[in-house]
């Protein structure tokens, strides 16, 4: 089944004359993990919102096209009704956290859905678990450090156990280790539950690995949708879009440009290691 | 440069014995002992809840040590008030919006060298550069709670530059922005440096770090797990690891083609390594 399916899907929120988004076809599969990359502005928190109804049930805006989520036409169904099937991770996690403890954070969506009691409190511990704030249930939210805000506003949206999970830049405070780990978590959640999993993120550094697509949008556009593999080498397009390169995808591309027919491209670090130990050891010849 | 022996030299920030814990009993640092060197440019990192911005918050006297002390500039944080410190360390805040309390850009950037007493002059220039090298500008007459994330962090860094600080400290500066403004703001940081200033940079950006930092201090719960100068710091896959951090892919492929012999230097940017292989071929041809 279809997780979402967007048909020439325009966006212009009111009072702006600026298409945050600007014709988006894009169908996106149950069990599929998709990277949304872009810069500041790019429409990624907009494509988000689409998906959750905000846009344009709690945030007016003039939607275009149609938005399709598991089935139900967005338009025609509740933002509370959504929620149900719909996890969001906001930009901002601090916007989003309201309750006095870490475990009544947790424990807020499922409690609205009527879960019982003894599932909710399994359901949080495994959530805090599962993003290391195991421990912290009692601690006030705004006490927290930016890094363990981040992991609590992801703890909320993973305890509703939702069929598709959208994460607005996710890695935002967390540490280099978090940012795997949540990368690791993510592939599991897929596999154990088949979720849908949606990143917005304006760098790929670390993702090259888990997503098994890339969405590049540029000034409310898709430039470009495909694999990792190909997207993520798609430098030119990268740098005019302005998200950086993967440095592995970055090297390859500038390595084929110095010594032309001499390299083939590579997209992982064991792939690079073994073409540049060639490189050096065939020296000769190069023009200077 | 040595780490340790620059930060023997003139201490604009010294930390000895520093403990802190936050009502409610949370021990955030033990025991922290460290200088900074005038113009010295410093990474702090480490795991989430590691201390790094408790540890920030000392360098300016919002926090005052549990027991220790912290001298800036010379002077015992716990006996000099906020106001007179922040004249020596300015303070970015990890969130923005804990910064910001203006009705305009402008007034904001306004607001610090002001409250300072400079003269007329000397305060509208400094407003104005300031704006100028963190591009807002064409914000000035807008509200700065209305902008966006990258835009209410460039305004807070702005208003802190405007003090004209001896130490800057930012806490995460780059969050919110996107590459093309982590890179300007790196070469702000860069230019800033060359005219003296000291630069402490808090971070979750590893590549930030090895492309633009000498030194590196790394916190792990509350404490100082290593203080090294930045090659160094990236070599130790396993003391990286149990500070929640990783090497980035660059610096990481640079050490195994030098362990296999391929390369005889890091590289800490894919132009660095390509540089770095032209030279190989151009030696062994
Ligand atoms: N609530 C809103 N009202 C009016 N315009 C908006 C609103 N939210 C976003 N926009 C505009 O829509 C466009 C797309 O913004 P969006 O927030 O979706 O981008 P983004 O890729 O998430 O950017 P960022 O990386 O800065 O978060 C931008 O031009 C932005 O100014
Ligand atoms: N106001 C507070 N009251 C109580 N505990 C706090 C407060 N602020 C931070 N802490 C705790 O102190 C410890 C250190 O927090 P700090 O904010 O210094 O971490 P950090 O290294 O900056 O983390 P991050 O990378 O997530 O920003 C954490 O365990 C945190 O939960
Ligand atoms: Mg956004
Ligand atoms: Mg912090």
């Amino acid at each position: 089944m279809r997780a979402f399916e967007l048909t020439k899907t325009r966006v212009r929120y009111r009072g702006s004359d600026i298409l945050a988004l600007c014709d988006v076809s894009v169908g996106v599969d149950e069990g599929e993990i998709v990277l949304l990359l872009g810069s500041n502005n790019a429409g990624k928190s907009t494509f988000c919102r689409l998906l959750n109804g905000l846009v344009p049930h709690s945030i007016p805006a003039q939607v275009d096209g149609a938005v399709e989520v598991l089935g139900r036409d967005v338009s025609k169904t509740s933002v509370a009704r959504l929620a149900t099937l719909v996890g969001m991770v906001f930009q901002e996690p601090e916007s989003q956290l309201f309750c006095m403890s870490v475990e009544e954070e947790v424990a807020f969506g499922p409690e609205n859905i009527a879960i019982p009691r003894a599932e909710i409190i399994s359901r949080v511990e495994w959530a805090l678990g599962v993003v290391g704030l195991s421990g912290y249930n009692a601690r006030p939210p705004s006490n927290l450090s930016g890094g363990e805000k981040q992991r609590l506003a992801i703890a909320a949206a993973l305890s509703m156990r939702p069929r598709l999970l959208v994460l607005d830049e996710p890695a935002y405070a967390l540490d280099p280790a978090g940012r795997t780990d949540l990368y690791a978590l993510l592939r599991t959640l897929r596999e154990r539950y088949g979720m849908t999993i949606i990143i917005a993120e304006r760098d790929a550094e670390e993702l090259t690995e888990l997503c098994d697509r890339v969405i590049l949008l540029r000034s409310g556009r898709v430039v470009a949708d495909g694999a990792p593999s190909e997207v993520l080498s798609r430098i030119d397009e990268m740098v005019v879009a302005g998200v950086s390169p993967p440095q592995i995808a970055h090297l390859s591309a500038l390595l084929a440009d110095r010594f032309p027919g001499k390299t083939r491209p590579f997209f992982t670090m064991g792939g690079a290691e073994k073409e540049i130990a060639d490189l050096v050891r065939t020296s000769g010849g190069d023009a200077p | 440069m040595n780490a340790v022996v620059t930060a023997q030299r003139l201490p604009v920030i010294s930390l000895q014995d520093v403990s802190f814990s936050y009502e409610g009993g949370i021990e955030a640092l033990k025991r922290v002992s460290l200088r900074v060197a005038k113009g010295e440019k410093v990474a702090v990192v480490g795991g989430n809840g590691s201390g790094k911005t408790t540890l920030a918050k000392h360098l300016n006297g919002l926090l005052k040590p549990s027991s220790g002390k912290v001298l800036i500039g010379g002077q015992d944080s716990s006996r000099t008030s906020v106001a007179t410190l922040a004249r020596t360390v300015g303070y970015v805040f990890q969130n923005p919006d804990y910064q910001l309390f203006c009705t305009s850009v402008e007034e904001e950037v306004r607001f610090g060298p002001h409250s300072m007493g400079l003269g007329r002059d000397d305060e509208s220039a400094l407003v104005e550069r300031s704006m100028k090298l963190m591009g807002i500008g064409h914000l000035r007459e807008q509200s700065p709670i209305s902008l966006s994330l990258g835009d209410r962090r460039k305004v807070a860094i702005a208003s802190v530059l405007a003090t004209s600080p001896e130490v800057f400290v930012l806490d995460e500066p780059t969050t919110g922005l996107d590459t093309v403004e982590s890179a300007q703001l790196m070469a702000t940081l860069d230019v800033l440096r060359s005219e003296g200033m000291t630069v402490v940079l808090i971070t979750h950006e590893m590549r930030l770090v090895a492309q633009h930092m000498d030194r590196v201090i790394a916190m792990s719960e509350g404490s100082v797990a290593f203080d090294t100068e930045v090659e160094e710091a990236f070599s130790d896959s396993d003391r990286l690891r149990r500070c929640k951090l990783l090497a980035p892919p660059i610096t990481v492929l640079a050490q195994r083609l030098r362990a296999q012999g391929a390369l005889s230097k890091g590289a800490a940017t894919p132009l660095q390594l390509v540089e770095q292989v032209v030279r190989v071929r151009g030696e062994r041809r």
